[in-house]
């Protein structure tokens, strides 16, 4: 029992992402309506940032600014960055999903996807 | 290229004279007198290249000419050898004649859009160049291809459904069969052998087991959809519905001898007489090539249309060639390279003769045939020797090529062979002779003028050279038959 | 300063600065000229990298100064330069006839607009194809993707919007897939640079985060590349978009897809840990045979030709991975060069739909009808192009195709040779369909249809005789290709 506990809590990290990843596509998978697909988007983006920031904490690392301490141990700053690139792309990529969402409003009348895909049929 | 010498480029000249003919006919494409001359000036000129060409090969062999191709390591060649040679010849004599013939049947026929006729006519006759003087079988492959494409038009020249139906049957089955079967042989060929060169003795001894030699045999045979080996004959039939000098040239001629001839090449100079002896898959594939000439012959005895009859007797003709390549014998090979040439001038004797009957007395079936000798006298008679030439009947040149098809089969002791050619040739009396026999010595049908009604002109000049093509064959046929044998010795062969 | 020595570093800099010069340009009117100008400059940049790796061999370019596993490398190898040569030559010769292909549906002031996000989509495709660093990839693919999304739903059919929120969302997914592999990747390495990873991988292949990483990044590029069964997005995709963007995303995005399959298989994991432990090929090998003949398939029944069209290349995509999985030397020739081939036919033909739907207004097969006397050049282009799809001699299409059945063959796979072979013939099937009706049908209408106007024309002639060119001068499509195979291979 302790070890199960023990082989969850060393990844937890892992088990959270991976978590939100499935929640993530499930949503996206499922729901019909647009503006929860874009929400179950950003859920499935949210978990890969969180699994790329946990990798990088270092165990009694401090946060990665320099200081004066030359022993200092610090975490791990290239995942920070490389995840705040990503998260300006899925800001991006949310705001043009969120103008798709509203042209297609403004063309279908509607913002569920059966509806859409319904008023195509000939 | 600097070091070839100049005869060397005279395949290229001979493949680039009808292509270049191309610009100046849609340039003079509204001045018809000039366009039909700068085909029949192209024509001649081309004649005069392969003669040359010819005469140049019986002095020595010609270095071949070789340019870098699409795949990098398999340049393409042009050699000159007999059997090409021969195949050269015939196609661009033929050419002018039937050239003469369509300037006749085209305008009395008042045909549309003639200069896209004539346009396709000399792509396709450049294809047929490339064919004949292909030293591998990349070459081979993309002037067969370039074939296919550049005859669709004059297949479906008439724009009709049918002619529309025809095309897509005379598309998919050859190109089908070219993209399905004979490029993937052309492609294990290569990585059996290393390279497509046509060479004396095949390259394909020793390298290749006997299972995949047969498979690879099988693939070719089939691949080739041009020779018509059944059941991938139908097109021919449905390509009758175009005018008749296609039918004439491309079908009696270009495209079906374009087919027998790589069907004989690949045979004799990939495959080589010791490995088809030795496969099972050869014996097989004979027995294919029998069916296809009984079964053809027997299928033109109940088609009462001229033009049917005469294509299904063509598809038992090519079968002919077919047997001789897996015959595998000297002989036969000679008496295959032999029927190139008489089957052409026969046949395009008798295509000839259907289209005067149809442009001059518009009849298209064999029933209406009755007593048109009389009316068309020189047609029909010149239809007697055409048939007399396939059947294989003295004075005509087509005696020799049966004979030595025959030989070829009683040297390899193939009993049945000898059956089936003698068992066709009586065949070939059966659905040939009855034609001008009705037209001479039945009465016609009341009511029908029995006044003199010739074809045109120019058609009945064309018709006058291909029997006496037939003829000249019969009584002078040495100097085809030797330079024939030379392609069987080392000097002699690509 | 030495322009010659930072020429990696321009190829990306002048579109991507371009893009926002051209978004606030004074004068809407000069966006066209200026935007034909950047590609132009981009294109000869391209030419000019072949050159110098053909000539010196790869490129390392250092970004900064800074040396790698730090700092991000641009990468220039045969491979890249080849792609990089495709992607800006579609650009530069789609992008003069931007102005006709959409310019009824489109103010001068959102045609401004168009033509930036037409230049973001270039640079992010470049910068995918040239970088040498893992996570610069993924920025370049989110670059790329974002504005062909936006690109996409500036079509003027209202599907188009709903065909570009359905590429985002699967697109983003395959994109945040590659994310966690490269993710993957540097948890167990510590390094971002490809070269890098490469050499770290080595040891650690047997731990479950590499082989995870693989999968990931597989399928992520899957989706881009619009694999089957990861294609669904791209059929609607390319059907509502203008014509202009089909033309330039057909030819250019997927390719890019499959590109960086070849490269993280290749340069990152290599390849035969992949093909052999791994048994990827077991897995492109069947996926591409299926996509071949379900796209050949659907493409028959299709009376949208645009739609027939992005099926087909579904198809082709679909040869593409067969031949990278088949793992020899002449089946990655045959993808190489088909990456670039495909690009100049469905470029071709993509172009052909854009001059038949200015004139026709639609491009469904009932407009082609009689379109052979009608538009002969459009029509001619058509026939070349589709001839070449069909993979006649004498067309780049059979180049192609020789050598994935020549690699089909070597790799002792009869059946993919054969499997190969029957799917081109359902080609047949589609191009001729077309090509019947429109030279043996009356024209629908009696109205009279001009050619397609030159600037449209010319492009559209431009592409069809390069499908021509190349498939009869070979040397530098399939020398290129091959120089770069041994570079992939590792060998001298």
């Amino acid at each position: 029992m302790t070890e199960a506990l023990v082989f969850f809590m060393a990844h937890a990290n892992t088990w959270a992402a991976t978590a939100l990843l499935c929640v993530g596509l499930w949503v996206i998978m499922v729901r019909g309506n647009l503006f929860k697909k874009v929400i179950g988007l950003n859920i499935f983006q949210t978990g890969v940032f969180l699994f790329y920031i946990s990798m990088g904490y270092v165990r009694g690392g401090t946060a990665p600014i320099v200081v004066d301490d030359p022993d200092a141990v610090y975490s791990n700053p290239l995942p920070h960055v490389l995840i705040l690139t990503a998260i300006v792309v899925s800001v991006a990529t949310t705001s043009l999903a969120l103008a798709l969402i509203v042209r297609i409003r403004e063309s279908y009348g509607t913002t569920e996807e059966d509806d859409v895909i319904a008023a195509d049929e000939p | 290229m600097m070091t070839a010498l100049p005869a060397s480029w005279l395949p290229l000249i001979a493949i680039a004279v009808p292509l270049l003919c191309v610009p100046l006919i849609l340039f003079a494409r509204r001045f018809p007198d000039v366009r039909e001359t700068i085909t029949l000036g192209g024509a001649s000129l081309l004649i005069v290249i392969v003669a040359l060409l010819a005469w140049t090969l019986t002095l020595g062999p010609v270095v071949p000419l070789e340019v870098s191709g699409p795949i990098a390591n398999l340049p393409l060649t042009l050699s000159v050898e007999p059997l090409g040679m021969i195949f050269a010849l015939v196609a661009s004599f033929l050419w002018l004649v039937t050239t003469i013939y369509a300037v006749g049947y085209m305008r009395g026929h008042h045909e549309k859009n003639q200069t896209r006729f004539y346009v396709f006519f000399a792509i396709a006759i450049a294809a047929t160049m490339g064919i004949a003087f292909a030293g591998d079988l990349m070459t081979l492959f993309i002037f067969y291809e370039v074939l296919t494409l550049s005859t669709f038009p004059l297949v479906t020249h008439a724009g009709t459904d049918e002619a529309r139906r025809a095309g897509r049957l005379y598309l998919g089955i050859l190109m089908g069969s070219s993209i399905g079967l004979f490029l993937v042989a052309i492609v294990v060929t290569y990585t059996v052998a290393g390279t497509l060169e046509f060479q004396h003795g095949g390259i394909l001894a020793g390298k290749v087991e006997p299972a995949l030699a047969g498979l690879l045999l099988a693939l070719y045979v089939f691949g080739i959809g041009k020779v018509a080996v059944m059941p991938l004959h139908r097109w021919l039939p449905a390509a009758m519905v175009a005018p008749t000098p296609v039918s004439a040239l491309l079908h009696a001629v270009a495209v079906v001898k374009a087919g027998a001839f790589s069907v004989l090449k690949i045979a004799t100079f990939i495959f080589g007489f010791d490995l088809l002896g030795s496969l099972t898959a050869t014996g097989l594939l004979q027995a294919v090539a029998a069916f296809t000439v009984i079964a053809a012959s027997l299928v033109a005895l109940t088609k009462d249309n001229l033009k049917a009859r005469l294509a299904y007797s063509t598809i038992s003709q090519l079968s002919y060639i077919v047997l001789a390549a897996l015959i595998a014998d000297p002989a036969a090979f000679l008496g295959g390279g032999l029927h190139i040439a008489t089957h052409a001038f026969g046949k395009i004797t008798l295509f000839f003769c259907a289209g005067a009957i149809l442009v001059a007395a518009h009849k298209t079936d064999i029933s209406q045939l009755d007593g048109m000798g009389r009316v068309m006298p020189f047609t029909f008679g010149a239809f007697l020797i055409g048939s007399l030439s396939l059947i294989g009947l003295p004075p005509f040149g087509g005696l020799w090529s049966k004979w030595l098809l025959i030989e070829g089969a009683l040297d390899t002791q193939q009993w049945i062979l000898v059956a089936v050619f003698a068992t066709s040739t009586l065949l070939n009396i059966a659905y040939l002779l009855p034609i001008p026999f009705r037209a001479f010595f039945r009465p016609l049908p009341e009511g029908a003028s029995s006044r003199l009604h010739e074809a045109p002109m120019a058609c009945l000049v064309a018709i006058a050279i291909t029997s006496a093509g037939c003829v000249v064959l019969f009584f002078a046929p040495d100097p085809l038959i030797d330079l024939l044998a030379r392609a069987l010795t080392r000097q002699g062969s690509p | 300063m030495n322009l010659l020595a930072h020429l990696p570093a321009l190829q990306i800099v002048v579109p991507l600065v371009g893009a926002p010069i051209c978004a606030l340009l004074f004068n809407p009117r000069l966006a066209q000229p200026f935007a034909v100008l950047v590609s132009l400059v981009t294109f000869a940049i391209s030419i000019a990298l072949l050159n110098q790796v053909l000539a010196e061999g790869e490129v390392v370019y250092r970004m900064g100064g800074w040396e790698p596993p730090w700092g991000i490398v641009y990468v220039v190898d045969p491979l890249n330069a080849l792609l990089l040569c495709l992607v800006s030559g579609m650009a530069a010769i789609v992008m003069p006839a931007v102005r006709l292909g959409i310019g009824s549906e489109t103010t001068e002031r959102s045609r401004r607009l168009f033509l930036t996000l037409a230049l973001l989509a270039l640079t992010g495709m470049l910068g995918i194809v040239i970088t040498g660093d893992a996570f610069n990839l993924y920025v370049f693919l989110e670059i790329s993707s974002l504005s062909s999304y936006a690109l996409i739903a500036t079509g003027t059919d209202r599907r188009a919007a709903a065909a570009a929120f359905n590429y985002l969302v699967q697109g983003t997914v395959g994109a945040t897939f590659i994310l966690i592999g490269i993710g993957l990747l540097y948890m167990m390495t510590g390094t971002l640079n490809m070269a890098d990873l490469g050499e770290r991988v080595v040891d650690l292949r047997h731990t479950a985060p590499i082989q995870a990483a693989l999968a990931f990044i597989l399928v992520g590029a899957a989706v881009k590349a619009a694999l089957f069964p990861a294609h669904a997005w791209m059929p609607n995709a390319y059907t509502y978009a203008p014509s202009m963007v089909s033309a330039f995303f057909g030819a250019t995005a997927t390719k890019v897809g499959a590109y960086i399959m070849i490269r993280f298989i290749f340069t990152v994991f290599g390849a035969e840990w992949v093909f052999g432990d791994m048994m990827v090929g077991w897995v492109l090998v069947p996926l591409g045979i299926a996509a071949a003949f379900a796209g050949s398939l659907v493409a028959i029944w299709q009376t949208d030709l645009k739609r027939m069209l992005a099926y087909s290349s579904v198809a082709q995509v679909g040869y593409i991975s067969a031949a990278i999985g088949l793992g020899n030397k002449d089946g990655l020739i045959a993808a190489i060069v088909h990456v670039f081939n495909h690009g100049l036919m469905k470029g071709a033909l993509f172009m052909v739909m854009a001059c038949v739907i200015l004139r026709m207004g639609r491009a469904d097969i009932s407009s082609f009808r009689g379109l052979g006397r009608r538009m002969p050049v459009t029509m001619g282009c058509f026939v070349v192009a589709g001839l070449s799809m069909i993979g006649v001699p004498l067309t780049v299409g059979f180049v192609s195709k020789w050598y994935l059945i020549l690699g089909a063959v070597e790799a002792g796979m009869w059946p993919v040779a054969v499997l190969v072979v029957m799917s081109s013939l359902l080609a047949v099937v589609y191009i001729w369909r077309v090509v019947e009706v429109a030279y043996f049908a009356p024209p629908p209408d009696t109205a009279r249809v001009r050619e397609a106007p030159a600037l449209l024309l010319v492009p559209t002639l431009l592409l069809t005789v390069l499908c021509v060119a190349f498939g009869v001068a070979t040397d530098t499509t399939v020398g290129v290709a091959s120089y770069a195979v041994s570079f992939l291979m590792g060998e001298p």
